[in-house]
């Protein structure tokens, strides 16, 4: 997809100062012009000017918080109670801030459609897909019938022509949730389609697929498309032009592969630092197996989630498992913490009977932290309590308060933090206090399932930094659990691709990335965003 | 969809089942003479042992049991001691009554609870989201038969408009809503309350998902977005509540069917166990029990209705 949007040829709006220049705006669709916003007097937006073209995909960067999805949620009229704004968004001569609700229901959906981050929640569960899809142009005086009909053809077009019209949303894979969203965010013919995140909740070969469609309805339909991301490599493979925001601000905005050549702004410099995580130095580690699995089956009735599989992780290794969802990774990994009992096979740690035949010392020997750096707390425990609990596996020792200040610091924070709440850190924070309360042990091995998936990019680089300073220090053995390979070829010294309940490919990470060897995994690393190395090497 | 019914029938038959045990052991295998005890302290052998002939006491316990479950089945529900008419007839006088007061408290319940709870959710935090949680927290606070009364001074004493008790009967339907409405208003007020909170909470919740904001992206405004979208996933939470309600309204009106006079079941069970008429209690138990299910089974099969989530393909 790079390849083809690089042969394109000139673009009507070439220079970098046009996207926030309004007097230049003439043709944009709309554009925001000095917009500012505030929520209950704090302010999120300052002066944010950004012009979006038809025809045109349009990249908005940033991390969580800089307010991308705030700019996105006022040029469709959904701003939160509260919000107070000043500055315009200009749309055919109207200045959109200014509307009252009346007017907005005539242009949502209508001129301006959005589709969101989430898709298993995104669709209401209780109506059928093809009724979801038809509403919006019932609400347009169709009748039923015609409705329907542009409802087919609308699911036709986003790749769902062999799911019925009277499937709900349950029946569907979240990949084929999110067509139907922008089924329905397409169903008027919009001029401007605002995606906030799309792809960021599927995998990578589904978001490939997504992303091309996006693409090819902007070509065929002459669209403006406005993506939010927070991932640089989505935006080089698809947008035409991009915009990098940071706490409020569009700090540099710029065509896509100019920005990526030739940005100034120090913010830019970091986001894309972050995002490109180097690969991890081809290192030898002596065997010394501390957990392995041999032909392990966990079967679900007649489905076999884990189909027979092997592998030995050495003390002081990273392993890293790779696959998409429903490939059985997590459900291995829950007989591997002997969560789940297995149905063939055995499990061994540090030579002795693993899974669910381990005594409570042993377990404390596996620790696990979790995607999620918000769920996986309970609110209303101090970070003391959090951190210490694994500990009725080993039983409280005298010296507890002494190893659970040692353990805050070795994450990179401090005994001051024992007597705070979750809610007082941010998702990095929370994410270390997770690692923390996993290392609190002195485990031998430690399972990171999706544990930076969640993070912001530059966290995530601090994060995979602390990983690494700890498995060095503390000799640990890491069992990475992941979906983006660029990740798991940072931390890991092996890599296993998992595919349908089997290991498809396993090698030293730079070899399997280098020349893979099963087709699967050269579909994956192919549907993987990237940015081209061309547009990197002259900024470093 | 059929597998699920099925099994829905047999768990409601085999927990019919265990009632039945349940109310036959405690009233007829616990220790003690149950005709004794029917007749008090003071009565003569001989009057115990023809009232244990009629009741039917004789013979092995299982034996009794299959008797009386084959009565219930083919509609032989006894023969009350106390009033010498089959319970069936009394029954279904009665019913006649606690149905109808049922049915009307609860569209009365449903009128008021489903526009205020709609009106305090969409109204989050405003005045009128004030005005209903206030109001509902009086309902709930204030003592339904003491409210009865205030309704009979107003409206029956003072004004006139309706009579301040007692049931005509249904060959003049005018007079007989007449008379129910009161006692309707009386056991609406606190359901109603209930209900309107419970259908808030439920569509706040729902408010907050993430296919409101896809609807109200779509284009739809606010209104048409908490009917359609909010409103039927936010009925799980009120149709359990409804279910239970309506098991109450059913056999739980007896403070109200006192103020009021009215000959229900609430009554009616209310006297057999005063009277210590056994045949009446065990029968007019075990038809309770009978309804309370059949409305659980009811509301279940309601779920599947509003929630595809619950049907199985």
């Amino acid at each position: 997809m790079t390849a083809l949007l690089e042969n394109e040829g000139p673009r009507p709006h070439g220079g970098g100062s046009e996207l926030s220049d309004p007097a230049t705006d003439r043709d944009a669709l709309l554009a925001f012009d000095r917009l500012s916003l505030a929520i209950h007097g704090t302010t999120i937006l300052h002066d944010v000017s950004l012009a979006l073209f038809a025809g045109r995909v349009t990249g908005l960067v940033g991390e969580s918080g800089s307010g991308k999805s705030m700019t996105a949620l006022a040029a469709i009229g959904l701003l939160p109670d509260g919000a107070a704004t000043s500055g315009a968004i200009r749309m055919d001569g109207r200045d959109l801030v200014a509307l009252r609700e009346r007017d907005w229901l005539g242009i949502r959906g209508n001129d301006v459609a959005m589709i969101f981050q989430e898709p298993m929640t995104a669709l209401n569960p209780v109506h059928t897909i093809g009724a979801q899809v038809a509403e919006t142009l019932r609400l347009r005086g169709a009748s039923r019938a015609e409705a329907m009909r542009i409802a087919r053809d609308r699911l036709d077009r986003v790749g769902l022509s062999r799911i019925p019209l009277d499937r709900y949303p349950h029946e569907l894979s979240g990949g084929q949730r999110q067509r139907v969203c922008i089924a329905l965010a397409i169903a008027r013919r919009p001029r401007l389609l605002i995606a906030d995140e799309p792809t960021t909740a599927l995998d990578v070969t589904t978001q490939a697929e997504i992303l091309a469609l996006l693409r090819g309805l902007v070509d065929d339909e002459g669209m403006a498309l406005l993506l939010i991301t927070h991932d640089l490599g989505v935006v080089a493979g698809i947008a035409d032009r991009v915009a990098v925001m940071n706490n409020g601000r569009i700090v540099e905005a710029d065509t896509t592969e100019a920005l990526f050549r030739h940005h100034r702004d120090p913010y830019t410099r970091d986001l894309l630092a972050a995002s490109r995580v180097p690969a991890r130095a081809r290192r030898k580690v002596p065997p010394d197996p501390v957990l392995a699995a041999r032909d392990v089956v966990r079967t679900y009735g007649a489905h076999r989630a884990v189909d027979g599989v092997s592998f030995t992780l050495h003390r002081g290794e990273s392993l890293g498992l790779v696959g998409e969802s429903g490939c059985g990774k997590s459900t291995l990994t829950r007989a591997l913490l002997g969560l789940e009992p297995v149905q063939g096979g055995a499990i061994e740690l540090m030579g002795r009977p693993g899974g669910t035949a381990m005594t409570r010392g042993e377990r404390a020997k596996v620790s696990v932290v979790f995607q999620d750096p918000y769920g996986s707390f309970d609110p209303r425990w101090t970070v003391r309590r959090i951190v210490a609990e694994p500990f009725h596996l080993t039983g409280r020792p005298r010296d507890a308060d002494a190893r659970l200040a040692a353990t805050l610091e070795r994450v990179g924070l401090g005994a001051g933090d024992l007597d705070k709440y979750p809610h007082e850190f941010s998702g990095g924070q929370r994410q270390r206090i997770a690692i923390a309360r996993a290392l609190v042990t002195e485990p031998e091995v430690l399972v990171l399932d999706e544990a930076v998936s969640a993070l912001d990019v530059r966290v995530r680089a601090q994060v995979l930094a602390l990983l690494d300073d700890l498995q060095t220090r503390l000799g640990l053995a890491y069992l990475f659990i992941g979906h983006d390979l660029s990740v798991v070829r940072a931390i890991a010294d092996r890599v296993i691709v998992m595919q349908a309940g089997r290991f498809v490919e396993e090698g030293p990470v730079a070899d399997v990335f280098t020349a893979p060897e099963s087709d699967y995994t050269r579909t994956l690393i192919a549907a993987a965003p990237a940015i081209p190395d061309a547009w990197v090497k002259e900024t470093s | 969809m059929w597998r699920a019914l099925l099994h829905r029938t047999i768990s409601l038959v085999a927990a019919l089942a265990v009632a039945s045990v349940v109310i036959f052991v405690m009233l007829q295998a616990v220790p003690g003479d149950p005709a004794a005890f029917m007749l008090g302290l003071n009565a003569q052998p001989d009057t115990v042992a023809a009232l244990r002939a009629e009741l039917g006491l004789e013979g092995s316990l299982p034996a009794r049991y299959l008797d009386w479950i084959g009565g219930m089945l083919t509609g032989d529900f006894g023969t009350s001691y106390t009033y010498r008419v089959p319970v069936a007839e009394l029954v279904a006088d009665r019913i006649g009554v606690s149905a109808p007061l049922a049915l009307y408290a609860l569209g009365l319940t449903l009128l008021v609870a489903i526009p205020a709870g709609l009106l305090a959710a969409s109204r989050r935090g405003g005045v009128a989201d004030w005005g209903v949680m206030g109001a509902t927290q009086l309902g709930l606070a204030v003592p339904n038969f003491w409210f009865a009364m205030l309704l009979v001074l107003v409206f029956a004493v003072s004004l006139g408009w309706v009579s301040a008790g007692g049931f005509p009967g249904w060959s003049d339907p005018v007079a007989a809503i007449g008379a129910l409405t009161l006692p309707a208003i009386a056991l609406a007020l606190p359901q109603a309350s209930i209900l309107a909170r419970v259908l808030r909470s439920a569509l706040l919740d729902t408010l907050d998902a993430d296919y409101i904001r896809t609807a109200r992206a779509k284009g739809l405004s606010r209104r048409a977005t908490v009917l359609r979208h909010a409103l039927r996933n936010a009925a799980i939470p009120v149709l359990t509540i409804l279910g239970l309600q309506f098991s109450f309204l059913l056999a739980g009106a007896i403070i109200i069917e006192n103020v009021f006079f009215l000959p229900g079941l609430g009554r009616l069970i209310f006297q057999g166990i005063t009277q210590r008429d056994l045949v009446v209690v065990q029968s007019v138990t075990m038809l309770l029990v009978f309804a309370v299910i059949a409305v659980t089974f009811a509301v279940e099969l309601a779920y599947t209705l509003a929630d595809p989530r619950l049907r199985r393909r």
